[in-house]
């Protein structure tokens, strides 16, 4: 079967992406632009702006002399070809071959699949309409060859569907910048007088390769159908899906159990050779009166170990009500990650928080009791001490900053400090009896104080002086004083030492 | 009638054999394995402080649970010193992690999880001793019977991990399966180098019980470098039998 390509141009892929996410650039010339050779050259502009005579390659400071209005915005690396993957991923309901053609185009290959939307006409119209609806500029056309497709995309003048085996008369009237040459070739082309593929595509091949090299005779042939052209298709991701349908509806404990294992070694088989963990898992169980139940787990680190993610569904078995009978059972992971390969140990490194059992028992006690149960706690740059400590994000974070270990801190410090009666012999003297909880303490000995100041920038009050004292029974606590003494402050005790 | 030196060295003999036939092996030459409490490990059945146990320390009040809080901190600071992390399940959830730092631990690898009930924290201790990628476990509770003081030692004798039950209740004392009993009093503290204010934190150490060992008390000092046993507070409390 002859093949057949639909070449997709998109002009203003960058800029058109812009304006729908930002609507308000709709009606402005703006263009991208990227530092280059200490200059500022434009990568990308938006129609208003090439209307103006903007275009890629200018510098940024000759475009903005000739309009009053032109924004200039940082160009984006890499955000072309993301963009294009996702329109070719989106493409794939109209061909499963597409392919990414870099810079501002995509491939498809649609052998057979035309006649499906009623001829190439109505094909090609569909894509394009579609395309232009949802705000991007695009143009394509339909060959033999992708050669032929991308040069009438881009150059083509008359119809963009060149009819099988005529690709030499389409080519004809293009210039020889249509067949995607160098743009070394380009200019010695230019400089020969070549304005159009016709007034050389007659001579000699010979004469050819020795003034413009092989490639330039292989785009030529792959443009004219001789030689073949091979693209490399965009793979869509397939989710972490399994499905279990049952034969009875299944009630009991040990059955979900069963069902669980079967998915879960599915899964993680296919993780397993992906190189990749799982960190959430949703199982949903369709019952036989219609309802949908489910049940959740996450994990630390991403794990593809079938005991270690059945033990947390285990603790969740308890939340799955059958009432009559579950008869599909679903497993999704909607969030995985890579996972380091595992070695397997010669020795028992030495424990410590990358080892994957305290990850694997963390898991575990999250599943029990909630993850929001477990706190480990991180150095912050704060002297105010309910904020000296801030939570861990996650199990391998590591200190930006080191702990303290000079300053004297209670172990147990109270989450709000408790207010006490106290006694002092002079203003700013630590106190000399305090009385918590009405038990009188007698102070023997005391060291202080310590001030530490109040962040102005976020919020407003005293600052604190604090006093550790020791009681005459032997037991240290910290006390402060909120505020001078001038006032009659108040104090309070915030904390016990060992 | 053998003479009365002839009859000790019987005994001694004689005690250690109970031990090994009880499991206790003698520590090979050349290991030193030590908690860092220097005399009070004599103590202990062949002068070792047991690891890979359960201990359980008793708190009557704040200032108590402040001094064992303290005490257990120090015993980390050896049992972490190579990496090692560790999981403080609390009821209070009012430990200070950036005061460990002077415990000599990296608070960082301490995880926290503050719970409400003791039944929680049963399961999530006993889950934890089972885990071999731990260093120590501590668990505060208000109360544990023997049963539940079982099953932790029972986790602990396949992982060799080591457990600290912190309890607030010492109106109930029942026996325990645990390895030993402790009781840590904040003493008052000395000046140092005859500065005026706070000295070093001070406290009494009684080892109420302690299983094949000898039980005592002491005072004992922690200071950056460590443990110090000041000396022997008063003469041992009445042995208490272990069942």
């Amino acid at each position: 079967m002859q093949k057949r390509f639909m070449s997709i141009w998109f002009r203003h892929l960058t800029t058109d992406w812009l304006s729908l996410r930002r609507p308000e650039l709709k009606d402005v010339p703006f263009v991208f632009a990227t530092p280059e050779r200490n200059r500022i050259i434009i990568t990308a502009a938006n129609p208003l702006a090439e209307a103006q005579g903007i275009h890629r390659g200018m510098a940024a400071a000759d475009a903005k002399a000739l309009t009053t209005n032109l924004q200039v915005l940082d160009h984006i690396p890499g955000k072309e070809a993301k963009l294009l993957r996702q329109l070719g991923l989106w493409c794939i309901r109209y061909t499963p071959v597409v392919a990414v053609d870099l810079p501002g185009g995509l491939i498809l290959d649609i052998s057979g699949c035309a006649h499906l939307w009623g001829g190439e006409r109505e094909y090609l119209k569909e894509i394009v309409n579609k395309l232009r609806t949802s705000g991007y500029d695009a143009r394509a056309a339909i060959a033999d060859t992708i050669g032929t497709a991308w040069a009438v995309a881009r150059y083509g003048k008359t119809t963009p569907i060149i009819q099988s085996g005529q690709q030499a008369q389409a080519l004809l009237n293009l210039p020889p910048v249509a067949l995607r040459l160098e743009p070394i070739i380009l200019e010695k082309l230019q400089k020969l007088g070549f304005v159009t593929i016709k007034s050389f595509i007659q001579l000699p091949r010979t004469v050819l390769r020795r003034r413009f090299g092989e490639g330039f005779l292989s785009r030529l042939a792959q443009a004219l159908g001789v030689e073949d052209e091979f693209i490399t298709p965009l793979v869509p991701p397939v989710p972490y899906t399994e499905r279990l349908p049952c034969l009875e509806p299944i009630r009991t404990v040990p059955g979900i159990e069963i069902a669980i294992q079967k998915l879960l070694e599915a899964l993680c088989l296919r993780l397993q050779s992906e190189g990749k963990g799982l960190r959430k898992a949703v199982l949903k169980c369709y019952r036989v009166d219609g309802k949908m139940v489910q049940a959740g787990i996450s994990t630390n680190r991403g794990s593809h170990s079938v005991s270690h993610l059945l033990k947390l569904f285990q603790l969740q078995i308890g939340k799955i009500e059958p009432a009559l009978g579950i008869e599909l059972f679903l497993l999704e992971a909607p969030k995985v990650e890579d996972v380091d390969a595992l070695q397997e140990k010669l020795w028992a490194g030495k424990p410590g928080l990358a080892d994957t059992a305290l990850a694997e028992l963390l898991d575990r006690i999250a599943g029990k009791v909630g993850p929001e149960r477990i706190r480990r706690y991180l150095p912050a740059e704060h002297y105010w001490p309910e904020r000296s400590i801030r939570p861990a994000i996650s199990l391998h974070e590591i200190p930006e900053t080191k702990w303290q270990p000079g300053t004297r801190r209670p172990l147990r410090l109270l989450r709000r400090p408790e207010p006490v009666e106290v006694m002092a012999l002079l203003p700013d003297h630590p106190p000399k009896v305090f009385t918590y909880k009405g038990r009188r303490h007698v102070v023997a000995k005391a060291d202080g104080p310590e001030r530490i100041e109040r962040e102005w920038w976020r919020d407003k009050g005293e600052h604190r002086d604090y006093y550790a004292v020791e009681d005459s029974d032997g037991q240290r606590y910290w006390l402060f004083r909120s505020g001078h003494y001038d006032a009659a402050p108040q104090w309070y005790l915030h904390g016990f030492f060992a | 009638m053998l003479s009365a030196p002839d009859k000790k060295q019987l005994i001694t003999r004689l005690k250690k054999d109970i031990l090994q036939w009880e499991g206790y092996k003698a520590p090979a030459a050349g290991t030193n394995q030590t908690a860092g409490l220097g005399a009070i490990e004599a103590a202990f059945p062949n002068g070792v402080f047991p690891l890979g146990a359960v201990h359980e320390l008793v708190c009557a009040n704040t200032g108590q649970a402040t001094a064992c809080g303290g005490f257990v901190s120090g015993l980390l600071s050896v049992l972490m010193q190579n990496g090692g992390a560790c999981l403080w399940i609390g009821l209070s959830g009012n430990v200070f992690p950036a005061a460990l730092k002077a415990f000599g631990l990296e608070p960082d690898r301490v995880i926290f999880v503050n719970l409400g009930k003791d039944k929680d924290v049963l399961w999530v201790m006993e889950e934890a001793l089972k885990c071999t990628g731990l260093a120590a476990v501590v668990g505060e509770l208000r109360e544990l019977d023997f049963k539940q003081s079982r099953r932790l030692q029972l986790a602990v004798e396949q992982s060799h991990v080591t457990g600290f039950v912190l309890r607030n209740r010492s109106d109930k004392m029942g026996s325990t399966a645990c390895a030993a009993r402790w009781q840590i009093k904040p003493l008052p503290s000395e000046a140092v180098d005859g500065l005026p204010g706070l000295g070093f934190a001070r406290w009494k150490v009684e080892l109420l019980r302690v299983r094949n060992g000898q039980p005592g008390n002491w005072v004992v000092e922690w200071s950056p470098a460590g443990f110090s046993v000041i000396g022997k507070a008063m003469a041992a409390p009445q042995q208490l039998m272990i069942g």
